[in-house]
């Protein structure tokens, strides 16, 4: 699938910002998650084929320059809201992931009409009313890797994640993700207690939200936190069984047609 | 020369199983705490300090760690404020203060120049950025660890040396009325060491600082290494850096037979020792090490010394091919127990010795060593560890008269053949360094070829 998708540095919202791009049609937003974007995945590759796929690269993770102003995901939201207006990008659909969707939440919860659908799949950012978000940072870094998806077996992409092999340059980009989610997330424990209070402003957006039930890494009774605190707005949440915090490859085929239909 | 005694003022008396099977000290329940043997064990230290002072030490050293059975001083500075009082003429070397962890660096200030005034000026403060352990503990986000420490360090310093009332609007403390009524007896501040295991950038910092740099037990190659750094770092500074700006901590044993010794001396492996201080996963939080160090460490296998971390922990935290294969690995897996973990670590008691991490005997079999390592790189300042583990108090008094009736004027002999000048018969930094000329050479690379190799796997 190498050569489907292009990483250029755009100089945007007062920054370099690596930007992964590929498909055509109308642009779908990926807002990666806190290990980085995983490398390319048949899920890219099959929503490609309708839509124009725009990653950007978390400052500090990656090609992308850490930008000091951020210093919590609220602040990653109003960096991700300035790229979208000087991309004329808005409203754009969004997709996304643990760290990413916990930033798109902040966004809808700024201004819900820079999107025009999310998509939020295993946010971090609420507290669960059951179990505790878990804690990535008092770990070495391939646990919540490792823990991330339920069953390896039957996940064959689990491999393919971040290049697959152990490398001294995955290492430093590991280090490099960890540093910089540390940095914006480290207290309250990967949450923002008032997420969920400014969530009831948001209205007039179409919300998917996507859960492995088995999800170690977010535990899914935050699924039914993210849902009551977007009841002004149309929120539908979808739980896979046998799924852990990766339903975008533990359940691809299920999880694209999901897409498909709610962006349709 | 100025002579330091040291304990980390471990709680000696939790199950070694405990400290094993939890894989390290820190994070070992609570629930192994006596309060009746916390109570009499922190009486007993505040004692040897006395007698350590008796016994003809210069200076007695205090560190700080939190969580863990490894080291009571959780706060070091309640401790120090004592020995100000109950000491006569030891200077009290803190190394040092965690400022990384502190959230109120003003009251630390106020703390240590209450400490300075008590003692009338015999305060030697000093900071540490604190193992990994010590941000979790108290929940220091690791990622701004160095810009803490240099933002509480440059309050602190202000704090003392501005004079107030003045607001102080920094990126990470924010005061509205800096103005201690109580300041340090010291002018113009007390003098300021530093210890480190072998951070580049730490000796770097120092150097540019003028503050004393003092080695914790790390192994001679790379501390010459360091030396030399700070030595060349000095030349640019526009200064000559000498003994005056260096220090060393080694951990020593002694009794009155070389057999006692050595069977006594194991005690510096319970529980694993420093090797053990902490899991590799506590040990390097995430931005608690620089970019440049995170990129050295992805590619090299370093012994980064003191507080366990080795470097098989190294390619443990990095989870490459050797995770888990070592005997923590099979101990957590239940494929090895207690007693061969014990064997495993008890049987690096002569190579740890051999690689001088430890040394142990009787005063006159300890003294070659020791001149070894001031031949090698001559410190104005020496700290003696007195050993870890289940020794009783005889034992220790004993160790530490031994050291000031035999080990220490020797010592002192050795210093004075060898030139090596302390931090207060010499200012540290206070001798220009003259542009084009050569500087004073800081270690002696003849001696360090006798110096033997030292196991990076074992550690103490």
């Amino acid at each position: 699938m190498a050569g489907d998708w292009s990483e250029e540095i755009t100089h945007v919202a007062g920054t370099d910002l690596a930007i992964i791009k590929s498909g055509q049609g109308k642009p779908l937003l990926v807002l990666h998650e806190e290990m980085g974007h995983p490398g390319w995945l048949n899920w890219h590759a099959a929503l490609a084929r309708e839509r124009t796929i725009l990653i950007p690269i978390q400052p500090g993770f990656g090609k992308s320059p850490r930008v000091e102003a951020i210093r919590n995901v609220h602040e990653l939201g109003l960096f991700y809201s300035w790229v979208l207006r000087d991309m004329n990008l808005a409203p754009v659909d969004v997709i996304g992931f643990s760290l990413g969707g916990w930033a798109a939440a902040e966004m809808a919860a700024a201004n819900p009409r820079q999107f025009r659908k999310m998509v939020l799949v295993a946010p971090l950012g609420i507290k669960p009313p059951e179990g505790e978000i878990f804690d990535i940072f008092v770990v070495t870094q391939r646990t919540p890797l490792n823990l991330s998806i339920h069953d390896p077996k039957t996940t064959p992409e689990f491999a393919l994640l971040y290049g697959g092999e152990r490398t001294p340059e995955q290492y430093e980009a590991f280090e490099d993700a960890r540093t910089e989610t540390a940095r914006i997330a480290w207290e309250p424990i990967l949450h923002n207690r008032s997420l969920p209070y400014f969530l009831q402003g948001v209205s007039g957006l179409p919300t998917q939200i996507i859960w492995g039930r088995e999800d170690a890494l977010v535990p899914v009774s935050a699924a039914q936190a993210y849902q009551r605190a977007l009841e002004n707005t149309e929120t539908r949440v979808t739980i896979f069984d046998d799924c852990g915090h990766r339903p975008e490859i533990e359940k691809s085929a299920e999880f694209v047609k999901l897409i498909k239909e709610f962006l349709a | 020369m100025h002579i330091m005694y040291f304990t980390e003022r471990p709680y000696r008396e939790v199950p070694e199983e405990e400290v094993i099977k939890n894989r390290s000290f820190f994070g070992v329940p609570n629930r192994f705490f006596d309060r009746e043997v916390g109570s009499r064990l922190y009486n007993e230290y505040l004692d040897e300090a006395v007698y350590a002072e008796e016994m003809g030490f210069d200076g007695i050293m205090l560190n700080e760690h939190h969580g863990t059975p490894f080291c009571m001083g959780a706060v070091m500075n309640v401790e120090a404020a004592i020995l100000a009082r109950i000491t006569k003429k030891v200077r009290i070397v803190l190394l040092g203060n965690p400022l990384p962890t502190l959230k109120n660096p003003l009251r630390m200030a106020e703390e240590l120049a209450e400490i300075d005034l008590i003692s009338k000026g015999r305060l030697v403060p000093g900071w540490v950025r604190g193992a990994g352990s010590e941000q979790i503990f108290n929940n220091a986000n690791p990622a701004y660890n160095r810009e803490y420490f240099n933002e509480a360090h440059d309050v602190v310093i202000a704090a003392w040396t501005r004079p107030g009332p003045f607001r102080w609007e920094g990126k990470h403390f924010t005061y509205r009325f800096v103005n201690p009524w109580v300041l340090p007896y010291q002018k113009p501040r007390p003098p300021i060491w530093i210890p480190g295991v072998i951070s580049a950038e730490t000796v770097v910092w120092c150097a540019q600082h003028r503050y004393p740099y003092i080695g914790l037990g790390t192994a001679l190659q790379s501390t010459v290494e360091l030396w030399n750094l700070y030595g060349d770092t000095a030349m640019r500074e526009g200064y000559m850096a000498g003994p005056e700006n260096f220090g060393y901590l080694q951990q020593i044993f002694v009794a009155e037979t070389e057999e006692k010794a050595q069977e006594l001396g194991k005690a510096a492996l319970f529980g694993g020792g420093a090797a053990n201080f902490s899991r590799p996963e506590w040990t390097l939080p995430p931005g608690y090490n620089s970019k440049e160090a995170t990129r050295r460490l992805a590619r090299q296998a370093t012994d980064y010394g003191f507080l366990g971390l080795t470097s098989e922990k190294l390619k443990e935290s990095r989870g490459d091919g050797q995770h888990g294969k070592d005997t923590r690995g099979r101990l957590r897996r239940g494929e090895v127990g207690i007693e061969e973990a014990k064997r495993k670590i008890y049987g690096t008691y002569q190579k740890a010795q051999d690689g001088l991490q430890i040394i142990i005997g009787t005063p006159k079999s300890v003294l070659p060593k020791l001149r070894l390592i001031m031949e090698v790189l001559h410190p104005g300042v020496f700290g003696l560890f007195q050993a870890m583990g289940p020794l009783t108090l005889d034992q220790r008094m004993t160790c530490t008269r031994l050291l000031g009736q035999e080990v220490l004027p020797a010592m002192r002999e050795i210093a004075k053949e060898l030139g090596i000048v302390d931090p207060f018969e010499r200012e540290p930094g206070s001798r220009p360094y003259t542009a084009g000329t050569q500087r004073d050479s800081l270690v002696d690379l003849d001696a360090l070829k006798r110096a033997p190799q030292r196991d990076e796997s074992i550690r103490v």
